[in-house]
């Protein structure tokens, strides 16, 4: 009797315990802090002289990677900032696929947050002074679902808005190669 | 608990603050359809108070009955036989539900009649459509450069049948502005619609009644029924582009609402802001209120809006920018300008 009441207060324990892990994600409409949460100055370009390590990653990564609400509003941004236009649902057209496994400027978030901030060659235009930094790192964060790098919960299985891509839920990952040029 | 039951005899007082000239009443009499729905609910609500009261009546009855040893009656199933007059009285009692339900009906009938009939005879088209968290008014015309675009609040000419056509961007919405219409959804990817015929010169206000995320409660708009004569006013200002800045702190301002964020969400017309991701600010200073009816317009909330949209309505799309002070005197001074 008693035996069998210690294991199941020790579940009960447990169950508590495993509670705490219940911390999925943080809602911020700011950013934080305001005004510097773009990697500025250094770029964590893949491009490096000299063969050099790419800088280690931006610590406000963890705010925005995984991060249900982020991803959800850097989805209306994405439509809405028309990113569409060039590269469709992450298929990609006259701008580079996004569903891809091959990132030209880097497939981490602070790199991807860089890349909307400062643009790149051949038409992508600097989006730093038109969005805001918190925005930017939205986008960023949702552009990582188009190649299904966020986990699997902080993905939405029906979108908020009207859409006709398959949900992000579905989404295979691919794996994040940095490609050498930029030609292909 | 015996001291509550007089205090809720008392509820009903509250009733008399439903005062029907109000902002925002379900009791007005401000549009056709507003009027024709209260008769209907006075009729509905006196045939069925009369009914509810008639049953408790027979089941109160019923018990003094039973006390007085009738009880076997009833259970032996043999009342029809026994009782000429309760045959009787089952006749009427079903003749008198039948006729109050054929009442309800044709009461019924009639006012949705009311409506399709002001539906038919629309002058005036516009489409509103629900974003998260805002309104975003057209109103159509078949010469394009008549129709505008505004936000947030609807200007409607009196006794003009006006159609309005719902649809949302985003979530499921729903159009309420209870002096003058009942509510209406706007759903994503279809059209509803809703005809008003606005009996009464006034402001009226409507919000949001179907929860549609964390700053549904700030969805507002202001409906103002004018005279035809104004409204036509109103119109032909509203066709007008935006005043050019006349200040060098409006110029400042301009120059920075119009290449910097704001114009990636706003579209002023007659300058090079012309995204239609947020609302319209061609004539935002000639507005009632700013953000979806959160605040009325005036120079501090407008410097509190543009300063720090999170604080005020957390969640909305409109970001926190971290203005500099000086931005913002000329970001303010120039929306300022914007009658």
């Amino acid at each position: 009797m008693s035996s069998r009441f210690s294991v199941s207060t020790l579940a009960l324990a447990l169950a508590v315990v495993a509670f705490a892990g219940c911390d999925r994600e943080e809602r911020h409409s700011r950013s934080k802090p305001l005004g510097e949460t773009v990697p500025a100055g250094e770029s964590p370009d893949t491009i490096l002289p000299g063969g050099s390590q790419p800088p280690a990653p931006d610590p406000r990564a963890k705010l925005y990677d995984n991060n249900a609400p982020a991803i959800a509003e850097g989805q209306f941004l994405y439509t809405r900032m028309n990113c569409v236009g060039c590269h469709a649902h992450g298929g990609g057209g006259m701008g580079p696929p996004l569903m891809d496994d091959e990132w030209r400027y880097g497939g981490r978030i602070d790199q991807i947050a860089a890349t909307i901030a400062e643009g790149r060659p051949n038409g992508m235009p600097a989006w730093r002074g038109k969005l805001t930094d918190d925005q930017i790192w939205k986008l960023a964060a949702y552009v990582r679902t188009l190649s299904g790098q966020p986990s699997k919960d902080s993905v939405s299985s029906r979108s908020e808005s009207m859409s006709a891509t398959t949900p992000q839920t579905l989404t295979p990952r691919e794996p994040v190669h940095n490609s050498d040029t930029a030609e292909r | 608990m015996k001291q509550a039951r007089p205090a809720t005899l008392l509820l009903p007082l509250l009733l008399s603050s439903c005062d029907y000239q109000s902002y925002q009443s379900t009791f007005s009499d401000a549009a056709t359809e507003v009027r024709n729905f209260n008769i209907l609910f006075v009729v509905f609500l006196v045939i069925c108070a009369f009914m509810y009261v008639l049953v408790i009546a027979f089941l109160v009855a019923t018990i003094a009955r039973r006390r007085r040893a009738h009880a076997n009656v009833v259970e032996a199933g043999k009342h029809h036989e026994s009782d000429p007059l309760m045959r009787t009285g089952l006749i009427a009692w079903g003749a008198l539900v039948a006729t109050g339900l054929i009442g309800l009906a044709i009461a019924s009938f009639f006012t949705d009649r009311s409506m399709a009939s002001a539906a038919a005879h629309e002058k005036l088209s516009l489409t509103v459509t629900a974003n998260q968290w805002w309104w975003d008014v057209q109103y159509n015309a078949s010469d394009v450069s008549k129709t505008l675009r505004t936000a947030n609040e609807l200007h409607l000419p009196v006794g003009v049948p006006v159609r309005i056509t719902l649809r949302s961007n985003d979530v499921i919405h729903s159009f309420w502005v209870p002096s003058l219409a009942g509510k209406q959804d706007l759903i994503p990817g279809r059209e509803n619609d809703i005809t008003i015929v606005p009996k009464k010169v006034g402001v009226y206000r409507g919000q949001c009644a179907e929860f549609c995320g964390t700053q549904h409660a700030h969805m507002a708009l202001v409906v103002n029924v004018d005279s035809y004569g104004d409204f036509l006013k109103w119109w032909q200002q509203q066709l007008r582009p935006a005043f050019a800045p006349a200040t060098p702190l409006a110029q400042a301002g301009y120059n920075y609402v119009t290449t910097g964020p704001c114009a990636a969400c706003h579209n002023i017309a007659g300058t090079p802001a012309s995204a239609t991701v947020g609302p319209d600010l061609t004539h935002l200073a000639s507005r009632r209120s700013i953000a979806a009816g959160t605040m009325p317009m005036s120079s501090g909330n407008l410097y509190g809006w543009v300063e720090d949209p999170q604080s005020i309505k957390p969640g909305s799309r409109m970001p926190t920018i971290g203005l500099e002070p000086k931005q913002l005197h000329a970001v303010v001074a120039y929306l300022e300008t914007l009658k």
